[in-house]
């Protein structure tokens, strides 16, 4: 890349330059050639990042007033929402953070589906970007715990308990987990040092992800490869920067309306009644970001099977650049590949749903259809379609399109010949 | 000489790491273990019980490690009901002479074996319990019959130190 050969204007920047290359590193993250095509759906890596500070930010200033004991957390949690300055936004920014961290990363998540940025060479991106997530799955359900409400105790149980479905060694690793016979007070403690350790591993693995991605550069709508840097790319700032600023703003918009006019509306009301080891409530969910994996665990009548099914559908993520054997990057251009892709977005809708329902009747068998069909999305339909989806040709580059006025590469071309 | 200098050096190397894998996992031992029960914990080991106020055909639930026991004093239907049920109709066969060793009381852990929620007293289809958390139903015996539960609830260790009292642990 060119801005290697970067060098400061200034004496005493090129000093510090010399000992440490930060300036590089700046002038790299400004310069950094991006394909001019991104659509809003690019936006959601920055409006991630900014998840992430923000929980990080109200995380530490909560845990300056919450008391991570099993007798005293519960208090102390409304201690913050009544007493502590302005402690009821910071908690009502941090709870429906995590929510909102959710939706932008399950945005993310979708838009490399559908234009196929999971490929080669951008597989360990990709990777990267599922232990992310599964780290972010791991902090939110410990996070949730530390209030210690009923639905933290009984959820924090049912969870821990998925390990007991481990054969010989399963109940030895539940005590373990638990340092006891039962959710309590060890559990809180430690729950609430892994809390607090995760996002900075989730920090460390955002930089690797990026860095991963800084390699090949973007992916973009046409899904092909381009010449960096060219007539097809923009310099990050200000470009980009200012198309992620928009979005960002537009995405606080939706996360002020929840803060200030539905901060509980995600939460349970169960939640607000403590820990009671005695008493299961009625109906024990999980919060909505969870809920297409928990339709998945019960939609299986065996439990460790169950667990099983649950795992794999979120570890068959990670092995998705294999599965996928078509060679075209962006669903534009597969008109089967493009239908699949819808029928799986309502699929893990309904699982959501299903999931949120009693594990009964025509939601049980609802949810054991969708249960299939999201196995065999991706390791019968993904395979298959390789090999026999008749797709569109794709452009040269991404000006061809756009000058031609058609993304058929043949019209193009022919256009492109008439101008000349 | 110099494939002897090879093997001197492949020795070395070896007993290096394995010396430095004993050391690192003789470290490693107490981070992981410190997370299993401590002292304290296992001390709550036991609990004792005054039973004396339980009539037929109610349940006390007491807290044992953390955890609910429901002590059943049954009636006789119930007793009936659950030794009259054929070995082979159970889904972890298990007697009922051996799981209540005295028929009137019925001791065991009140968590459902599938994912550790408390059952509920007198529901279900099998009169006994009912997990309201994934539709597990367990018999007047606590066995389970039918849902995800793959057992039944456990009996735990326990004794009756005279005519009203149980020691639980």
């Amino acid at each position: 890349m060119s801005d290697h050969d970067y060098r400061p204007k200034s004496k005493v920047g090129q000093w510090f330059n010399d000992r440490l290359p930060l300036l590089t590193l700046a002038n790299h993250l400004t310069d950094y050639p991006t394909p001019k095509n991104l659509n809003y759906w690019w936006t959601f890596g920055g409006i991630l990042t900014f998840c992430l500070i923000t929980q990080i930010v109200t995380g530490l200033t909560l845990a300056m007033h919450y008391i991570a004991h099993a007798d005293m957390a519960f208090e102390s949690v409304e201690h913050i929402m009544r007493d502590v300055n302005y402690g009821w936004l910071i908690r009502y920014i941090h709870a429906n953070g995590a929510s909102m961290f959710f939706l932008a990363v399950y945005i993310h998540i979708f838009r490399s589906l559908f234009y196929g940025s999971y490929k080669a060479p951008r597989e360990i991106i990709w990777i990267i970007g599922i232990i992310i997530y599964l780290l972010m799955m791991a902090a939110a359900f410990m996070g949730y715990v530390l209030p210690w409400g009923q639905m933290s105790f009984w959820g924090a149980t049912v969870i821990t308990n998925l390990f007991s479905a481990i054969p010989l060694v399963g109940e030895g690793i539940v005590t373990w987990l638990w340092g006891g016979y039962s959710v309590d007070n060890p559990t809180l403690t430690r729950f609430f040092t892994l809390h607090y350790l995760i996002p900075f591993l989730i920090l460390g693995l955002v930089v690797l992800h990026i860095w991963a991605l800084h390699v090949p550069g973007n992916n973009n709508p046409v899904g092909i490869d381009i010449k960096k840097p060219s007539k097809d790319t923009v310099p990050f700032h200000p470009y980009i920067v200012i198309k992620d600023g928009f979005a960002l703003l537009m995405f606080m918009i939706v996360f002020a309306f929840f803060v200030f006019y539905a901060p509980n509306i995600l939460g349970h009301a169960d939640n607000y009644i403590e820990a009671n080891p005695m008493v299961t409530p009625a109906h024990i969910v999980p919060e909505w970001y969870l809920l297409p994996f928990y339709a998945i665990l019960r939609s299986v009548p065996d439990k460790l099977l169950g667990v099983v099914a649950m795992l794999s559908a979120i570890l068959i993520l990670a092995v998705l650049p294999w599965l996928d054997t078509s060679k075209i990057r962006s669903a534009v251009f597969r008109p089967l590949y493009k239908q699949f892709y819808w029928i799986l977005v309502a699929d893990v809708l309904i699982l959501g749903y299903v999931g949120a329902m009693p594990a009964e009747g025509l939601y049980l068998l609802i949810a054991r259809v969708a249960t299939a069909y999201y196995f065999l999305h991706f390791l019968v339909i993904l395979p298959v379609l390789g090999f026999k989806e008749k797709t569109l040709p794709v452009p040269l580059s991404i000006t061809e399109p756009v000058l031609g006025g058609l993304p058929n590469l043949a019209a193009a071309r022919n256009k492109e010949s008439k101008i000349e | 000489m110099s494939e002897k200098k090879t093997k001197r050096r492949d020795f070395l190397f070896t007993a290096t790491t394995a010396l430095g894998a004993v050391g690192a996992a003789a470290v490693v031992w107490p981070m992981i273990d410190q997370m299993n029960p401590d002292a304290s914990v296992k001390a709550l080991a036991s609990t004792e019980v005054d039973v004396s106020s339980l009539t037929p055909g109610n349940t006390l639930t007491v807290l044992w490690r953390g955890k609910p026991v429901f002590i059943r004093r049954r009636t006789q239907e119930e007793i009936d009901e659950a030794r009259k049920v054929k070995m082979e109709d159970l889904i972890h066969p298990e007697k009922d002479e051996d799981r209540a060793k005295n028929p009137e009381w019925l001791v065991m852990l009140g968590v459902c074996t599938h994912l550790g929620c408390v059952p509920l007293n007198d529901k279900g289809d099998y009169n006994g319990w009912f997990c309201p958390c994934h539709g597990s139903h367990y018999d007047t015996s606590g066995r389970i019959r039918k849902g995800p539960a793959p057992w039944n609830m456990e009996v735990p260790k326990y004794e009756f130190v005279d005519a009203n009292t149980i020691k639980i642990g």
